[in-house]
């Protein structure tokens, strides 16, 4: 239990560094790994791969589908769907900057200032985890009602009129807006934020401080310079660790948004599982995987912090 | 002025504090609307208070079915996903060979991929060999899913095993099996827990993979679900608060008797 809610200790310095092969079965490895990846090959890999070669298959759901390589269908989809595309990408990445923004004081407590609350916090940023998510996101239908108190004081400090003007709400609506998407969002992949800035601030050695101190650093610029520049580990895979799941999700825009909120996912889900037009929604997902890898691989090599998986 | 200085000192704690309340708000409402009398289909107005949800969690048809059917799945899960993984984890972290680049990130892409992606390329799988959706798809997918999660905890933990403890063990005498069985599974115990826990509570609360796999066969989260639409019983939020006290008090006690066996080794 305790590696779910600690870093995993760091190497002492007195273990050797590299462990020798073992020569014991030359085949044993291979023994140890057939049975799981055999399963991520068969259920994981192969359904891609499926899924590419329905994507440019045409046909109907009565008489079958053929591969005719008909690729027009990822153009009718970019055409039709680019809304729900910018709109997922637009939503995660507010949500990303949001979680990065509440989640880094959190982490920050946590690592330095909680002392002995640091495990009574730990659990409680975990233990939501173990609750249905789905049972939270709708409390929050609960939270953001028409006339609720959240919306009662956006109202009085005018907040409100400056986000309907922004269009992140609608008139005194919360609920059914992109406000409430991109809430929801930020709350339920918050955690994937604060646990990885967590685990990299905690291994910053508490007497790089005191060293920028005696040299007078304000403490503004130990956390510019020391600090930030030490967790860029824990940043990167917390934004990919928010990011990446929240293009994909379809909970939070269906239970907190309107139809003029819908996200790829949305599309995605009906086009396979009402619609059944599972060309089409096989393109989407392709699509949506590609522009993730693309993107994601644009931001680690940006980064430059490529060893971080 | 003296506020101003408390104030800058203790920013990043009150920010901090804020961010919990964040976290922490939707459960304390989940909680306090256990206890409501709705006026309705929907529990999303406070109306009165009231403990009948309480006294009847299984009231409602179908939530306790969905929540046991959820239970058993998760605990296959759990099993299916820590063995494999653990194997795999140790395979990786003990050996060197010749495929491990592609094994990492054929490891890496089921936990970087979105779900929806998943879920719908399975579906296409399923569709194909014209398998029957329910139980067992159900179970393949969570399977699948939680395996990557389980060996990253796995190998984090025996990587920063030291080996001088079973080259010791081995220098005493003691066999390949012995060795395994009274060194090296005890301490990377902890790995495999943290791993198994981690792929219940996946499997446990995954919606989007489940529906699309599931066919009509319906687990706790897709109740919750279909509930939004039609209805949300009071029941669910009793369901929710019992889930989230329970998980409280199991890793408080995990700590505890954490500590406890970390003070006794000092």
């Amino acid at each position: 239990m305790s590696t779910l809610t600690e870093a995993p200790p760091p190497l002492s310095p007195a273990a050797p560094e590299k462990k020798a092969p073992r020569k014991r079965g030359r085949w044993t490895p291979y023994w140890l790994l057939l049975p799981g990846i055999l399963w991520l090959v068969v259920f994981f890999a192969a359904p891609m791969i499926y899924q590419a070669s329905t994507s440019v298959q045409t046909g109907s759901l009565e008489e079958g589908y053929k591969v005719t390589w008909h690729f027009a269908t990822y153009w009718d989809a970019l055409t039709e769907y680019w809304p729900q595309f910018l709109r997922s990408v637009a939503y995660a990445a507010s949500a990303t900057v949001l979680c990065l923004l509440l989640g880094y004081p959190l982490a920050y407590l946590i690592a330095f200032r909680a002392g002995r609350w640091r495990n009574l916090i730990m659990i409680l940023v975990i233990a939501p985890f173990f609750t249905s998510f789905l049972i939270r996101t709708l409390a929050w239908k609960t939270i953001l009602a028409d006339g609720g108190p959240v919306v009662g004081a956006l109202n009085t400090l005018h907040v409100l009129d400056v986000t309907s003007w922004l269009g992140w709400t609608a008139g005194d609506r919360v609920l059914a807006t992109p406000l409430a998407v991109v809430c929801g969002l930020t709350y339920n992949f918050l955690p994937f934020m604060i646990l990885p800035l967590y685990t990299s601030l905690e291994r910053i050695d508490g007497r790089l401080h005191e060293a920028a101190g005696d040299l007078y650093a304000k403490p503004s610029t130990v956390f510019r310079k020391v600090t930030f520049p030490l967790s860029m580990p824990g940043v990167v895979s917390g934004t990919l660790l928010t990011f990446i799941p929240a293009t994909g999700d379809y909970v939070n825009a269906s239970l907190l948004g309107s139809a003029d909120t819908g996200m790829i996912g949305n599309v995605i889900q009906s086009q396979f599982l009402r619609v059944l037009d599972y060309p089409t929604a096989a393109a989407l997902s392709f699509i949506l995987m590609a522009a993730i890898l693309a993107m994601v691989t644009f931001y680690i090599r940006r980064s430059g912090t490529e060893d971080l998986v | 002025m003296a506020f101003a200085n408390w104030f800058k000192r203790h920013m990043v704690v009150i920010a901090g504090l804020l961010t919990l309340a964040y976290l922490l708000l939707p459960n304390v409402v989940v909680t306090v609307f256990s206890f409501n009398k709705p006026n309705g289909r929907f529990n999303y107005e406070w109306q009165q208070f009231s403990t009948d949800a309480w006294k009847d969690p299984c009231g409602v048809a179908g939530l306790c079915g969905s929540l046991s059917l959820s239970l058993q799945i998760a605990l296959w899960a759990t099993l299916g996903a820590t063995a494999l993984g653990t194997a795999i984890a140790f395979a990786l972290v003990r050996y060197r060979f010749r495929v491990r680049g592609a094994i990492n990130s054929l490891i890496f892409l089921p936990m970087a991929m979105p779900e929806v992606v998943m879920a719908a390329s399975l579906l296409t799988l399923f569709l194909n060999m014209g398998a029957q959706l329910g139980f067992w798809t159900i179970l393949i997918a969570h399977i699948m899913f939680c395996l990557s999660f389980v060996v990253t905890a796995v190998k984090a933990r025996v990587m920063s095993m030291d080996p001088r403890l079973e080259q010791a063990a081995q220098d005493l005498y003691a066999g390949p099996f012995q060795t395994f069985v009274r060194v090296t599974l005890p301490i990377a115990a902890p790995g495999i827990a943290a791993g198994a826990l981690l792929a219940f509570a996946l499997s446990f609360d995954d919606f989007i993979i489940t529906n699309f796999n599931a066919g009509s066969t319906v687990t706790f989260p897709m109740f919750v679900w279909g509930s939004a639409q039609r209805g949300t019983p009071v029941q669910i939020n009793v369901v929710g608060t019992a889930m989230f006290v329970v998980a409280v008090l199991f890793v408080l006690f995990s700590m505890i008797v954490g500590n406890r066996r970390n003070r006794r080794k000092a």
